[in-house]
């Protein structure tokens, strides 16, 4: 058992560093003008977190870790639905010039 | 069948951070979030061991209906406060589910009651301890940007000391209960945290959020990696990895802005150098005052205006009072432009919103390396609400605070309007010389105000 969770977690280590070079490169490419929706979105999927809280709710009766379980899932939902719509606010402000665009630069 | 849909999540994840790459391209992205998340959920309620899907589901009414409220109601330019206080929620949520797991880890498959796993115990409490820090140092934050706390510096001898006292402190506690599994030193661990978090945060000014907000966001996400690796669960972890990143680089882009290195940010404490901003007397030098009909008639006559906002556009709520200003100049055949510093406002991309939310075209809108080449060919830069960020100090004194801080050259253009309340020194507590050029005229008033009165006298 013991040896198999260390495998466990060097499997985890492995899937955290090739996202963080996933992460490095995918938010590199984003635009500074959409850094606030950046920030934005990526609150609302660090609540992905929800799912942990999810577990600690999901047995049946009542306990500590049910309770926490369930502040978590408030909590984390407020991000999700709140990080998304601001986002989307956000987004759907950045509109196009409909008339012809002047020469840039 | 589980880790699969996890797997579909995360990178609908992945796609919704790409898609941010373009305007166009991001409210789709923003579309394949949500559906990841709701992946995400539906995946975990399928699990046989969560069965109360009625108090899940009132959980998630409840707070889904708090979000929404308070996302759909806030206003612009209060953006940063709203984020802080997001951030502030991820760190706790990450305490609780921490929590829970430590209380019940059966659930959660690592270990018993007084026999979890030392690795999951290691874990949990790093996941813990960043987690109380995001929360406490989010909750100071958005009381700075709000405005319920003062947003000045507050600076005490032995600070970083005292913070790295703490720091060994809590590597300490979580050894020991690593050790004992005690829930006394779990708690311990939490209060701890929260206290080194507002110690972090406390020293930091106003003008440096952008940078603080960032780095919250950065943590939030290495709080969800922690608790992923406590559940050995790749979604939480690539995600948790994704945000840290952003919020990293983030804060770098933000660091770099303001000309200091990353490891001062990390650390905190900056602002501090306020005192040492002293600034050659100025007083016997004269300014040049104008009026609005001054300003539009300097703007009327020009073929090329750049204006140069700042956070004092977003306090005066200025952005719709200008955009209707660079309307009429396009009206009269005048090319109008935005330049945007990378640390104006008190978000990233804090002055792009607001640009957006009044309407101007984002192609107008351009960063420093974008349009810094072109002021010399620009007869007139209307700075408004900025100050430190047009500062030539930065590049020619080097005794100033903000040498080597990037600039916008707005003294290279013909001439330069600049709107201000007063005289009063920008952030750095820097002089701007600028102010007492010949070409420089002194716009005095509140910046919507001077905005709305220019464009009566253009129409006039």
């Amino acid at each position: 058992m013991e040896a198999h969770s260390s495998e466990v977690f060097v499997i985890g280590l492995t899937v955290f560093f090739l996202a963080c070079i996933i992460g490095y490169y995918v938010v590199w490419s984003v635009t500074p003008a959409l850094h606030s929706p950046l920030m934005g979105v990526t609150n609302a999927i660090s609540s992905v977190i929800i799912v942990g809280a999810i577990l600690a709710a999901g047995p049946q009766g009542f306990d500590t870790s049910k309770i926490f379980g369930l502040i978590g899932v408030v909590l984390a939902s407020v991000n999700i639905f709140g990080g998304f719509l601001v986002t989307y606010r956000m987004l759907s402000m950045f509109k196009k010039k409909t008339k012809k665009t002047k020469e840039k630069k | 069948m589980v880790a699969i849909l996890y797997l579909i999540s995360a990178l609908l994840f992945i796609f919704a951070l790409r898609g941010l790459s373009h305007p166009e391209s991001s409210r789709m992205g923003n579309i394949f979030g949500v559906i990841g998340m709701i992946i995400a959920v539906f995946t975990t309620l399928m699990f046989k061991s969560v069965l109360s899907y009625y108090e899940i589901g009132a959980a998630i009414l409840v707070g889904g209906a708090i979000g929404s409220f308070i996302a759909l109601r806030i206003e612009m330019t209060a953006l940063p406060q709203l984020v802080a206080a997001f951030h502030s929620l991820v760190g706790l949520a990450a305490v609780f589910v921490a929590a829970a797991a430590f209380y019940d880890p059966v659930a959660f498959s690592i270990g018993k009651v007084g026999s979890i796993k030392t690795a999951s115990l290691v874990e949990m409490s790093i996941g813990t301890f960043i987690g109380a820090i995001t929360f406490s140092g989010s909750v100071l934050a958005f009381g700075k940007l709000q405005g319920t706390i003062s947003g000045k510096p507050i600076v005490f001898k032995f600070q970083h000391l005292i913070n790295a006292l703490i720091f060994l402190l809590i590597i300490f506690l979580i050894v020991l209960f690593v050790i004992n599994q005690s829930p006394t030193i779990f708690w311990t661990i939490v209060i701890v945290s929260i206290l080194l978090g507002f110690l972090v945060v406390i020293p930091i000014g106003g003008a440096d959020m952008p940078v603080v907000v960032s780095m919250l966001n950065s943590y939030s996400g290495w709080a969800a990696c922690g608790i992923g690796f406590t559940l050995s669960n790749n979604l939480l972890i690539i995600t948790g990895a994704l945000v840290g990143a952003s919020g990293a680089i983030l804060s770098y882009i933000m660091s770099k802005g303001m000309n200091r290195s990353i490891i001062n940010v990390v650390l905190g404490g900056f602002g501090g150098e306020q005192d040492t901003g002293a600034s050659k007397d100025n007083s016997d030098k004269i300014v040049k005052q104008g009026n609005a009909e001054d300003a539009a008639y300097i703007m009327k006559n020009a073929d090329s205006v750049i204006i140069v906002p700042g956070y004092g556009m977003a306090v005066a709520q200025a952005q719709h009072a200008l955009r209707e200003m660079g309307d009429i100049l396009k009206k009269e055949g005048i090319e109008v432009r935005y330049a945007i510093h990378p640390v104006a406002g008190r978000m990233p991309g804090h002055m792009n919103v607001l640009l957006a939310e009044a309407n101007v075209p984002y192609e107008e809108v351009l960063e420093l390396d974008e349009i810094n080449h072109d002021f010399p060919m620009t007869e007139v830069s209307f700075v408004i609400g900025a100050n430190d960020v047009t500062n030539p100090a930065a590049k020619t004194d080097e005794s100033s605070p903000i040498f080597g801080m990037p600039i916008l050259d707005v003294e290279k253009s013909q001439s330069v309007l600049f709107v201000k309340r007063s005289m009063a020194t920008g952030y750095s507590g820097v002089d701007n010389e600028l102010f007492y050029r010949d070409n420089t005229t002194m716009l005095f008033g509140d910046a919507k105000k001077m905005c709305e009165d220019i464009v009566k006298s253009l129409s006039a």
